[in-house]
């Protein structure tokens, strides 16, 4: 009974903020709606029992790369009237292709079958006997390593693309030497000296 | 009717009863630790610290938060209104919300989850985005500095935290906290800090300063460059929301390292005198021993520069913890303790 008043509120709340996502008219209620669309949909993950899931979109999705995404939205100059500016013109175009992707969803909806073998062979997140991170690890660890291997290789690649884009030797730039710094001894930065009255160094 | 009373209202009554208890005493538990950490802080400094609201100042906490809400909260004209305020209930709720899965006694946990360790860590990273929503509503320059500098400074220490987190449960081979805290049963020689563990206990110790905007790290408020940070705008109650939830995570962040390397509700030695006091009391003790740790380097370390704070966490702390997992999973594979 609990179980089901929560499905219904985060489910609820999931669909209408996502809404809002799209139709705030500030980016940064617009990202501040994206986080909370996240959150809830961890909530639904929990309700299934894809705990470990769960914890992960919070983590990943909310605690990192929406953040990024509040950092960049929040620096960004807003003006509203550009914003709104050519709404009728590009009008009939948006409204066409979202007409037309509706359609395809119907149509792709409706012709929907599962057939009843597949529900047989459907895992459930919590077999008997472990957690669902266990179950998950056993999985990702034995029948699909080399395709979690090559997702983090993916990953790999394009981080070290993003270094290798923005990375880039000027000439005539002194650079701060850690090691330097720290490795000067007492000897080499302090030189004492009796200084005479009236005369100076 | 009845069936009412049997399906929600009594489950609903057992689910509030141990959370109410939880929070009440964790806020009375911090306005002594507030307390404490002054105290220390006069005392480094020479100085008495508070010792006017009742006996040796033991009071002051709850004069302090009389004044605070008594006072008028002021909404800077320019600020987006609903977002400024709903910022400090955010930091505050969330700070709040990571206490549900922290065992205090054996089994005494408001949700016993599986992943409570997932949970903890998705808890105090979701805490940059009060200081991220109050920097920017306040629609003025130092505290959107301030919200700048934290986010960043914020995202960078998780990754070491995490990292210390995987190591941790390596070892213990669970992420429900109660099982982490039991797999260190037996005496302090079976805490994680005096094992393979103690670098990770540095790195998470520091880390976690970071984590918390505690000086020598709290760059988000540095007073000498930014007047107070993203609290700039902030006055009356939504600032004393700001306070406790920023206490808060630090007290949470105490939790979790008496969790992950001291045992947690444990006993040093598990014989007569020390088995008296109970598990409560020893976590709370180790909270408190944590707590005056957080509150000495606040009084005796100087600030940071911000270069110097993201070359140790992405140039020191990084390596050395991916280093770390590396040497722990080959230390236990080794000796055969891999769960």
């Amino acid at each position: 009974m609990l179980a089901a008043i929560a499905f219904y509120v985060f489910a609820t709340v999931t669909v209408i903020s996502a809404l809002l996502v799209v139709s705030s008219r500030n980016p940064v209620h617009s990202v501040l709606f994206l986080i909370l669309t996240f959150f809830n949909a961890a909530a639904l993950f929990v309700l299934m029992g894809a705990e470990f899931l769960a914890m992960v979109l919070v983590v990943v999705y909310v605690g990192a790369v929406a953040v990024l995404f509040l950092f960049v939205v929040m620096m960004l100059d807003i003006d509203f009237a550009q914003l709104r500016q050519g709404f009728l013109t590009y009008l009939p175009i948006g409204g066409a292709i979202g007409f037309v992707l509706l359609l395809e969803l119907i149509s792709v909806g409706s012709a929907w079958v599962i057939s009843p073998e597949a529900m047989h062979h459907a895992s459930t997140p919590t077999p008997a006997g472990v957690t669902n991170t266990e179950a998950l690890g056993r999985v990702l660890y034995t029948n699909y390593v080399h395709a979690f291997q090559l997702a983090g290789m993916i990953l790999l690649v394009a981080m070290i693309g993003a270094i290798v884009l923005t990375l880039r030797q000027r000439e005539g730039v002194r650079r701060q030497k850690v090691a330097t710094q720290l490795g000067r001894t007492r000897e080499q930065a302090v030189e004492l000296r009796k200084v005479r009255p009236g005369e100076g160094i | 009717m009845e069936e009412f009373l049997t399906t929600i209202v009594v489950p609903l009554f057992w689910l509030v009863l141990p959370m109410l208890g939880l929070m009440v005493g964790l806020l009375i538990m911090l306005a002594f630790l507030l307390l404490f950490d002054r105290k220390i802080w006069a005392a480094v400094a020479l100085r008495r610290g508070p010792n006017v609201v009742g006996p040796y100042g033991l009071l002051q906490s709850f004069a302090d938060f009389f004044k605070f809400v008594l006072k008028e909260s002021i909404v800077p004209s320019g600020a987006n209104k609903v977002i400024f305020l709903l910022a400090p209930l955010v930091s505050f709720t969330l700070a709040m919300g990571g206490w549900a899965v922290v065992p205090v006694a054996n089994r005494w946990v408001v949700a016993d989850i599986n992943v409570g360790i997932l949970y903890l860590f998705a808890i105090s990273s979701l805490g940059v985005y009060g200081i991220i929503m109050g920097g920017w509503a306040s629609n003025s320059k130092y505290p959107f500095l301030g919200s700048l500098r934290s986010a960043a400074q914020m995202v960078s220490y998780e990754v070491s935290i995490g990292f210390v987190i995987i190591t941790v449960l390596l070892v213990a081979g669970s992420l429900n906290l109660s099982k982490i805290v039991d797999a260190q049963a037996g005496g302090f020689w079976n805490w994680n800090l005096f094992g393979i563990l103690f670098p990770m206990g540095i790195v998470f110790f520091i880390s976690a300063l970071a984590e918390t905007n505690r000086p020598p790290f709290d760059l988000p408020e540095a007073e000498s460059e930014l007047v107070a940070g993203y609290q700039v705008e902030y006055s009356s109650t939504p600032y004393l929301l700001f306070m406790i939830g920023e206490y808060l995570n630090i007290v949470l962040m105490c939790a979790m390292a008496s969790i992950l390397f001291l045992g947690g509700w444990h006993a040093p030695f598990e014989v007569a005198p020390f088995t008296w006091i109970p598990d409560i009391g020893w976590f709370v003790i180790k909270i408190w021993v944590m707590f005056f740790l957080f509150a000495m380097v606040k009084a005796i370390v100087p600030r940071y520069r911000y270069d110097q704070l993201m070359r140790i966490g992405w140039k020191m702390f990084l390596p050395f913890s991916l280093l770390w997992v590396v040497v722990t999973s080959g230390y236990l594979l080794a000796l055969d303790k891999l769960h």
